[in-house]
């Protein structure tokens, strides 16, 4: 049982890095741009928030929990939607391949983040010096009330970073926002049909650029919450993240692309991930293998829509393709 | 300005580029409560005229009047403002969404209205002309004749007073037609102005109140629907006949090549676009396919060329020129035919689409065809690469170098890249179709002489052509097809221009029943 809480513990905490990926690149795919830059844009939301506490924090003596997590969000928000708007620049205005320019992205991404990872680890002397210290504490801050339930339910549902709750709370959002307002219809139907949509009135250029911005906003939560509450405000040029938000992208493939799919879907990709360290006696070479589970499952899901033929769950239809008004 | 005039369109010219004059100075004037058909061939500017009124293209010159007011149309937006909404063949409809959020679809916050509201005014619209929508339903569900009423629907709440349909009976099976026609005739009396784009000449005389006429771009004339007839409206859709000096050489001993026989084909929406038909092709002799663009032209040739399924009982029979062997062609795919010795080569309709690979150079094209013969692992570029020069000299290709992607070269050298490699092939059956479309006056002789010359080789030649000068001065038969029926077959020496327009738009069984639907 004890094993249980922790393996569910870690699977949430998880969980909610790819969860913020995967519900931002859902608004963005719902447009009709595949931003495969999703790696990247986590890694700029990360380093980002790092930069912007770390210089607040070392400015002053007495940093304010509220000021930090204030900038911490307003850095990785705005350094994403940049990254996003990059990406829309190339491939709406210029209408590059939304293939190439995702993966440049993020190269562009990880090179960046590791490039200024390690410049703050040296000037704070040395790897694994870095800290900030407040920050890191701010984000880790739980539900007051509800944490200190001593029983299964406050362990497994309360022992987190209000980040988690935030997370959830995004995903019923942008479901809410896709399938119940005008907006969102407007947006379903710039994916579908972007042509049909012009026909109808309604300004492509301007909601691929929102949707793929915003969603690039959200996608980088996720590169802040990790860096914050999952390794506590520490940088190692290790690579995690970006197999985090590949994580991710098979994530909204997973949930057919519906973000309410994405709070569960997002916790058993977790569960499956860690699933090894509870398996005894099992070798290295072993645990990568259990490793590919969330991708194995995410190809098992494929294969099933594929098979249903349902036509709701399919991609949008104009995905990863860029609209050009003359091309009729 | 007469008051019942709803538009009135004034010298009207569209050009596309500096060499197609889509509309020249077109004037005409349509009035409030009726129903007009605009009539011409394929190419006559129909829908390009209407696009200018529904916002989609903007004229070169002249002005548009609604309600005696001169207006600006730029966008669609602007179009159903001032009350002109357009159905379009191609329906604009997002298929995973409903019928109630199709119409709700970028709306105005003003006017946004939550999808009950909206349902509502969906089946009063409906109650009131007659439709059947279910709004609930998704329209990837929905038959091709309720994604039309769905469309007209949305035009219709959007508050729009002039309908113009873009040949809205193409897709429909004759009772949807006359469902259709019922629906417009509501409309009609509820004061609508309707234009209707059609070819089909019974549909022009059994729902409209005027024709106007249109060919090559220009306005012809207007007649009121009661005092035209089949044989007034088709003289005046193909006009008089154009004597062309294409050379039609006479070739002895024409040996029967293939045998088409009860062939049927399925269009990919499951609607019968070839029916039945019977035809033979001759060695030594081109056979002309006339038709309306749609009326199973594809189907015929891709069934011929393995690309189309034929439903049972259809048969194409190739008879061998060396042995004189028969082979059936139906169930074999395309490179078992080219395994029998079959040669067909065929140039399909979408030069890029089918034929070439735009981002390749002239060799890599030539190499398409090539690219299984020698036995080495490697391919041989060094045949293709003579052929590309051969091609590039003898057929004058205008082209910055072998490997300048054909993309990049104006359509004519398309597609006599296209012709050139297909005629390299040495093929005992050559088809071809819409080989000149969109080609200056010189290349397109250059291909009627390349055509000429395969034919004079033993080649069966079948020509796809929608000009009837052309079709009529360079073919030895020419086989006219109709709603997907061979509606008869005349040799090209004798017929007249009216007689194969005729058989074009008329169906011969259905002579009687297109009177029937007129109410005047």
């Amino acid at each position: 049982m004890v094993g249980f809480v922790s393996l569910f513990q870690q699977a949430v905490v998880f969980g909610t890095i790819i969860m913020f990926g995967a519900v931002g690149e859902i608004i963005t795919e719902k447009s009709g741009n595949l931003n495969l830059g999703v790696p990247g844009i986590m890694y700029l939301g990360g380093i980002s928030s790092l930069i912007g506490v770390f210089f607040y924090e070392n400015s002053t003596d007495n940093p304010n929990k509220f000021v930090c997590v204030l900038i911490a969000l307003l850095c990785a928000f705005l350094a994403s939607a940049f990254g996003g708007l990059i990406f829309s620049f190339l491939t709406i205005t210029l209408r590059a391949n939304q293939n190439v320019t995702g993966l440049t992205l993020t190269i562009f991404g990880s090179g960046v983040a590791n490039f200024f990872g390690g410049s703050l680890n040296q000037l704070s002397g040395g790897v694994g010096q870095l800290r900030v210290p407040v920050t890191s504490d701010a984000f880790r801050i739980q539900i007051p009330g509800l944490s200190s339930m001593n029983n299964i339910i406050g362990e497994l549902f309360f022992r987190y970073g209000w980040l988690v709750y935030v997370a959830i709370v995004v995903a019923i959002l942008a479901q809410v926002f896709l399938s119940k307002s005008r907006a969102g219809l407007n947006l379903r139907a710039v994916g579908e049909n972007p042509a049909t949509a012009d026909a109808a009135g309604i300004n492509v250029t301007l909601y691929k650029y929102l949707a793929t911005c915003i969603g690039a906003g959200i996608s980088g939560l996720g590169g802040l919450y990790y860096v914050m509450d999952f390794t506590q405000g520490k940088w190692a040029n290790d690579g995690t993240l970006e197999g985090l938000g590949w994580l991710a992208v098979a994530l909204v493939i997973f949930t057919t692309w519906r973000p309410k799919n994405a709070i569960w879907g997002s916790y058993l990709f977790g569960l499956l991930y860690w699933v090894y360290m509870y398996i005894v006696g099992i070798s290295r070479a072993s645990q990568e293998l259990f490793k590919m589970l969330p991708y194995v499952v995410t190809i098992i899901v494929l294969i099933i829509i594929s098979l249903r033929k349902k036509r709701e769950n399919q991609p949008p239809e104009a995905l990863g393709l860029s609209y050009f008004r003359e091309d009729r | 300005m007469d008051n019942n005039i709803a538009v009135s369109m004034k010298h009207i010219t569209k050009a596309f580029g500096t060499k197609v004059v889509a509309n020249k100075d077109v004037s005409m004037d349509i009035r409030k409560g009726e129903i007009l058909a605009l009539l011409g061939e394929n190419g006559s500017g129909k829908t390009t005229l209407m696009n200018m009124l529904s916002g989609i293209y903007h004229q070169d010159s002249g002005q548009i009047f609604v309600e005696g007011q001169e207006v600006h149309i730029t966008s669609p937006k602007d179009a159903y403002e001032l009350g002109i909404g357009m159905i379009h063949q191609h329906f604009k409809l997002v298929d995973v969404l409903t019928a109630t959020e199709n119409v709700a679809l970028g709306m105005d916050k003003k006017k946004a209205k939550n999808n009950r509201v909206i349902a509502k005014a969906i089946e009063e619209i409906c109650d009131k002309y007659g439709f059947d929508v279910d709004p609930k339903k998704k329209v990837y569900n929905m038959t091709v004749s309720q994604k039309q009423t769905l469309e007209i629907v949305k035009t219709l709440y959007r508050g729009a007073n002039i309908l113009i349909l873009d040949e809205p009976t193409a897709v429909l099976t004759p009772q949807e037609t006359d469902k259709l026609f019922a629906v417009l005739r509501n409309m009609k009396a509820d004061g609508k102005s309707i234009i209707i784009i059609t070819h089909k000449l019974h549909e022009v005389l059994a729902i409209s109140d005027r024709v106007s006429i249109l060919r090559k771009g220009e306005y012809i004339g207007t007649v009121k629907t009661s005092e035209a007839t089949v044989q007034s409206l088709t003289e005046m859709m193909v006009g008089q006949k154009v004597e062309l000096d294409i050379e039609r050489p006479e070739v002895e001993n024409k040996e029967l090549r293939l045998q088409i026989e009860h062939l049927t084909c399925l269009d990919k929406y499951g609607v019968t676009a070839l029916d039945d038909v019977s035809l033979d092709a001759f060695s030594g002799e081109i056979l002309g396919i006339a038709g309306i663009s749609g009326s199973g032209q594809k189907q015929l040739l891709e069934s011929i060329a393995g690309l189309q399924e034929a439903q049972p009982g259809s048969s194409i029979v190739y008879i061998n020129p060396e042995t004189g062997a028969k082979e059936q062609i139906i169930g074999k795919d395309v490179t078992q035919i080219k395994k029998m010795g079959v040669a067909l080569s065929f140039v399909p309709e979408d030069r890029l689409g089918m034929g070439l690979v735009g981002t390749m150079g002239m060799t890599d094209n030539m190499m398409l065809r090539s690219y299984k013969k020698g036995h080495s692992i490697f391919a041989d570029r060094k045949a293709p690469h003579d052929l590309a020069v051969k091609v590039k000299e003898e057929l004058e290709v205008v082209t910055p170098g072998l490997q300048t992607p054909v993309r990049r070269l104006s359509g004519g050298n398309v597609q006599k890249v296209l012709v050139g490699r297909e005629i390299a092939a040495q093929p005992t059956v050559l088809m071809a179709a819409y080989a000149v479309r969109g080609l200056d006056i010189n290349t397109s002789y250059t291909i009627y002489r390349l055509l000429n010359e395969e034919k004079k080789k033993g080649t069966a030649v079948i020509y796809v052509g929608e000009d009837l000068d052309v079709l009529l001065a360079l073919c030895d038969r020419i086989a006219v097809l109709c709603d997907g029926k061979l509606n008869g077959v005349v040799d090209a020496r004798t017929a007249t221009k009216e007689e194969v327009g005729e058989l074009m738009t008329h169906l011969k069984e259905e002579g009687v029943s297109a009177d029937d639907g007129n109410d005047k």
